[in-house]
């Protein structure tokens, strides 16, 4: 289980968040301008990053505010914890390596080595 | 008699318990596996697919054989491993797997049959005819059965705790001990996990004359170290508690067995405790579990694991045999011929696989005159329920000499319990000089010591815990906590991979791998040889360590086999995936306190006492509990609910509408914020009066509705579905906080601060009119969709004329302590109007005659409100709303769109299942479907059924005819309005 460092109320379980998907998908400001593939993109396509991937959540059992958290989808390693409006941290995380796109380590599929 | 010296025991406390019906005495600090060994007793069980007859193999958690059904009733528990139960008195234990009795089990004929049970024997055998499935499994089941379930509900209770702590240390040994001693030092708040009774790990098992800690023996070290231990605030020590689970950010799961059935009160105590425990740093101290070795008929009772045997003669003084042999391949198994030594038994052999042995414990044995057959094995053993003779040949030699013995002890080598590390999702190594797998690079603030890093002998295992320790644990400085201690250093000789003893005689013999499972060496080779090459595949081909031991004595033997057999190195093999739990865990520890009541939040309005006392059924809705229907003098539903809704419409119904869920909205921009999350216009609504609203998602399908009224200039109150009302709130939160952060809404839920009442029908005014004697209640004065704020002895209310049956409707809002004695009051002003209290159920009737939508019920999450035919709720000014631009996708505005109509059976008599398809013409199978029907109802004022439908293009299909197909008959129906009673609002308005 996570434990999410919320910008409100500090270190708490993830029992206590919800995750509300990709981050920085603003609503279009001028829909009736926008054609179906456009509105399409901003209302179903998300990118599903496996790696470094910006998402809100909200402390949903806790203060009910929604931040941003940068987390290594591959690792579940929390790089970042930021509030709505403030600019993504720019981050390097333990990127995918291996030929099935898992980091090395950390990753749960573990592999072995012989000392 | 038990033998002297022993660690564990209180030989002045004496325990009664029984075994499969026959009464036996163990003595306090014994194991229910130790105490049936000290009886003579090595027949623990049958195997799970052979019925061989089995016997204890280990002392630990890692047991595969022996595992009983502890008690009886309610309080039976399938699968308990003997090694761990705590002997207490008037325990009740049973073998399991066997019919009719332990001894004579007539399923152990599938032994002789085993030829015919290959690996995958049952994929192979019963998948043809594929429907005969469910009648084989019945049997197979049966046959291959692991103790029984109980029937009646579990009495005990188990709780969940939360720790915080600097420091987790996970078991108890020598080092754990040593470092919960350093942490401590560094006045770190320590917490330290040992899954056994008692402390002390490999202590308890090894004899108290060699292995000294600085010239103390490892006794008189662990009670000192523990005396300093448990004098310390800051460091808590749970015993009896195995940690099963090690999750991310230090997240750790453990299980804490309180063994309630030592006292007398069994059904009130705390059974179990799941620890939940968050750790800045943790030590993994988990130890190592023994290798058995994979010979012919390896698993008669008997036979049992080198250090295994040491533990129930140091620490339980069970004597275990007098004729023993030793069969290893290494050299830590000499020590348990020193430890019998000491107890003055005598070893008849020690086989070794290697023909170099030059470590100091062999050379010790070899002084003792212990005969000692170098490079040799143990081809076979004899002996049907307990170990009689073991047959000794030379490596390449085919001599075989017959020696008797009746305890067999094995050691194969040790697997470091890298289980938590890996769950941790660190990376493994693995050592080829004694075949063992080694934690590698650890990804989280952890560390391994001691046995379960490799580490085996006494000397390094003390001299890596002081220094890794320390360096684990400071920050910034340097300070080496807690003293140094040291041990004598023995060399230990080179260990010699034996994975299969005889490899030649594989295909003829009984080599068990996984004892628990009955996987033999032989069926690893056949599922080699049919195709399977990967670890994972043949695991789950041949099940080898899928049993409830999760293969601890039998994973990496199964991978020795398949390097072997394949010629491939192990670390390219890889390992299986070491899942959670590490050991099993109850269903009753998981749920701990969140059973029946406290399974999920029961939410009650001000009036239930009312509703309960007045005969009221109820209807979970969310968590509300609502009045479904009130039947009077054992009156059916149907008579009931159609008494309800005719005294509503004839003349007053009383609904308690309190679980509406009710939002507060204050600031200056709330009417722009209801502008953007409706689809109708706000900003001209006057302040006392109410507006419906429908509430879309951004895809333009309908999430909500309700009616929001303006209280004052910057005030309104929203109300919502019942069941709907936490995720309106959250979306909308949502909506402010990430989109909208520029308006000045402020959002309050309290929908359980009002009650509410609400009263329906023509005679409703009357009631209002006297509860309000003081107020104008005519149409002119107070028209529906307004508001008013009223007082009732000097209670403040809000009273909303609106309605959700299409009569006359005051709904009162009021605190909702007053609420049940405002509403005993509407009950006794209403009995000269015959006032009736309805519930959901004529509310619903009610509605669907008016043709009011529910949301959920009409709606399904791909419905707009141009489907519904509410064109008239959205607005074609404003430039945008929450879902505007999806209601103009090329899909949204197709004309053949499922629409809400009305519908009427050709027979009127005829109430048609809610969800029934809809077709044009019948057909053969599949038909083509055009709608299906949202609600069906009998309408008590209309004297027929009516309905409610989505069908394609239905509002243009207005008298068009269609058919129901249902199980025994089709239905004629006709398409309608969806407006049964009163189409022109007469009544709703008068």
């Amino acid at each position: 289980m996570l434990l999410i460092n919320c910008p409100y109320c500090g270190e708490r379980e993830q029992e206590e968040f919800t995750c509300g998907g990709e981050a920085h998908i603003e609503r279009p400001k001028n829909p009736p301008d926008l054609s179906d593939d456009q509105w399409a993109d901003y209302l179903f396509l998300r990118q599903n990053i496996k790696g470094l991937q910006y998402e809100r959540w909200n402390h949903s059992f806790g203060c009910r505010q929604w931040f941003n958290v940068a987390r290594n989808t591959a690792t579940d390693e929390i790089l970042a914890v930021y509030k709505i409006g403030e600019k993504p941290p720019q981050l390097e995380s333990n990127e995918p390596l291996t030929p099935s796109g898992e980091p090395r380590i950390g990753s749960g599929n573990f592999s072995t080595s012989k000392e | 008699m038990r033998l002297q010296n022993n660690k564990n025991l209180n030989q002045t406390k004496k325990i009664g318990f029984t075994f499969d019906g026959k009464k036996y005495y163990g003595f306090e600090g014994d194991t229910l596996a130790s105490a049936l060994l000290s009886n003579g007793v090595h027949l623990f069980g049958r195997s799970f697919k052979y019925h061989r007859p089995r016997g204890i193999i280990s002392a630990g958690c890692e047991e595969p054989n022996g595992i009983v059904q502890l008690e009886i009733n309610e309080f039976t528990e399938p699968n308990r491993r003997a090694t761990e139960v705590v002997l207490y008195e008037g325990l009740v234990a049973k073998s399991q797997n066997r019919w009719p009795n332990l001894n004579y089990d007539l399923g152990a004929i599938n032994d002789l049959l085993s030829p015919f049970f290959p690996a995958g024997f049952y994929y192979k055998t019963f998948m043809w005819p594929p429907k005969f499935w469910k009648s084989y499994e019945y049997f197979i089941r049966r046959a291959a059965g692991l103790g029984h379930a109980p029937k009646k509900d579990d009495p005990h209770k188990y709780e969940h705790y939360h720790y915080h702590c600097d420091t987790l240390v996970i078991g108890g040994g020598v080092s754990g001990l040593y470092a919960a001693k350093i942490a401590a030092a560094k006045n770190l708040k320590v917490l330290l996990v040992e899954q056994e009774d008692q402390l002390g790990g490999a202590i308890l098992s090894s004899n108290d004359h060699e292995n000294k800690i600085n010239a103390n023996s490892q006794t008189e070290w662990k009670n000192t170290i523990l005396d300093e231990l448990n004098n310390l605030e800051n460091v808590k020590i749970i015993t009896s508690t195995t940690l099963f689970a090690y999750m991310h950010y230090n997240y750790l799961l453990a299980i804490q067995d309180l063994q309630p059935n030592k006292g007398n009160d069994k059904k009130n105590s705390i059974r179990q405790i799941v620890w939940k425990i968050r750790a800045k740093k943790v030590i993994l101290a988990t130890g190592s579990i023994e290798r058995p070795l994979t010979f012919n008929n390896n698993d008669r009772p008997g036979i049992m694991l080198a250090n295994s045997a040491s533990k129930y003669l140091n620490g339980y003084g069970v004597n275990l045999g007098k004729k023993i042999v030793i069969f290893t391949n290494n050299d830590s198994a000499y020590q348990t011929a020193i430890d019998f030594h000491h107890q003055k038994i005598d070893i008849t052999a020690v086989v070794d696989v290697r023909n170099n042995i030059e470590g100091d414990l062999p050379k010790i044995v070899k002084k003792l005159g212990i005969k000692i057959y170098s490079g040799s094995i143990i081809s076979n053993t004899t002996g049907r329920r307990k170990i009689k003779t073991a047959h000794i040949k030379k490596i390449n030699n085919n001599n075989v000499e017959v020696i008797n013995c009746d305890l067999l002890c094995m050691s194969g080598g040790w697997s470091p319990t890298v289980h938590l590390f890996t769950q941790s999702r660190g990376k493994l190594k693995f050592r080829d000089e004694d075949s063992c797998f080694v934690p590698d690079q650890a990804y989280q603030k952890t560390i391994s010591i001691g046995a379960c890093n490799g580490t085996f002998d006494l000397k390094n295992i003390l001299k890596e815990t002081y220094t890794s320790v320390n360096d684990f644990l400071n920050e910034e400085d340097n300070i080496l906590d807690g003293e140094l201690y040291d041990a004598e250093k023995i060399n230990i000789g080179k260990q010699e991979n034996a994975w299969i003893v005889n490899k030649e005689n594989i295909s003829k013999s009984k080599m068990f791998v996984d004892f628990q499972n009955d996987v033999t060496a032989k069926d690893i080779k056949t599922a080699l040889s049919e195709g399977f090459r990967s670890i994972e595949h043949v695991k789950r081909y041949t099940t080898n360590g899928m049993a409830t031991d999760q293969g601890k004595t039998s994973n990496v033997n199964a991978l020795g086999i398949i390097s072997e057999l394949t010629g491939q190195d192990i670390s390219h093999l890889g390992t299986t995936t070491f899942r959670l739990p590490y050991t099993p865990v109850t269903f009753g520890a998981m749920a701990g306190r969140f059973v029946k009541e406290f399974f999920d939040v029961e939410r009650k309005t001000p009036m239930h006492s009312w509703h309960v006392d007045n005969n009221a059924l109820f209807e979970d809705v969310g968590q509300w509990k609502r009045s479904w229907y009130y039947p009077k003098n054992n009156e059916s539903m149907d008579d009931a609910v159609n008494r309800e809704v005719k005294a509503t419409r004839d003349s007053l119904g009383i609904l308690d509408a309190s679980t509406l869920g009710k939002i507060d909205l204050k600031g200056r921009d709330v009417g722009e914020f209801l502008n953007r999350i409706y689809t109708n216009a706000w900003s001209k609504l006057a302040v006392g009066k109410c507006r419906y609203g429908i509430m879309l998602g951004d895809d333009g399908m309908v999430i909500d509705d309700g009616v929001t009224t303006r209280l004052g200039e910057h005030h309104y109150l929203m109300t919502t579905t019942t069941g709907n009302a936490a995720s309106v709130m959250s979306k909308l939160e949502d909506w402010l906080q990430t989109e909208w952060p520029d308006l000045e809404v402020y959002l309050t839920s309290v929908t359980e601060q009002f009650g509410t009442i609400s009263l329906n029908g023509p005679n409703s005014r009357k009631i209002v009119e006297l509860l309000f004697p003081d107020q104008d209640f005519s149409s002119v004065s107070f028209p529906h969709m307004s508001f008013k704020n009223l007082e009732i002895d000097k209670v403040s209310c809000r009273v909303m004329r609106i309605s959700f049956t299409g009569e006359i409707c005051y709904e009162i809002n009021i605190p909702a302590s007053y609420a049940l004695s405002l509403w005993n009051k509407c009950i006794q002003l209403g009995k000269d109007f015959n006032i009736t209290p309805y519930g959901t159920e004529a509310m619903h009737v009610l509605r669907a005659e008016k043709g009011y939508i529910i949301v959920g019920q009409e709606t399904d999450g791909s419905v707009t409100p141009v489907d519904l035919d509410m064109n008239w709720i959205v607005s074609k000014k404003k430039y945008d709303f929450i879902g505007k631009r999806a209601l103009v996708r090329s899909d949204t505005v197709k004309e053949d769109r499922k629409q809400l109509v009305g519908i009427l059976t050709v027979d009127p008599s005829i109430v048609l299942e809610e969800g029934s398809q809809l077709v044009e013409v019948e057909t053969s199978l599949p038909m083509p479907m055009v709608g299906h029907i949202t609600s069906s109802y009998y309408s008590p004022n209309l004297g027929r059924s009516i309905a409610l439908a989505l069908v394609k293009s239905g509002t243009k299909k207005k008298g068009v005819k269609l058919i129901v197909p249902t199980l025994n008959k089709s239905v004629e129906v006709e398409i309608t309005n969806p407006v049964f009673i009163d189409p022109q609002n007469e009544r709703l308005l008068a």
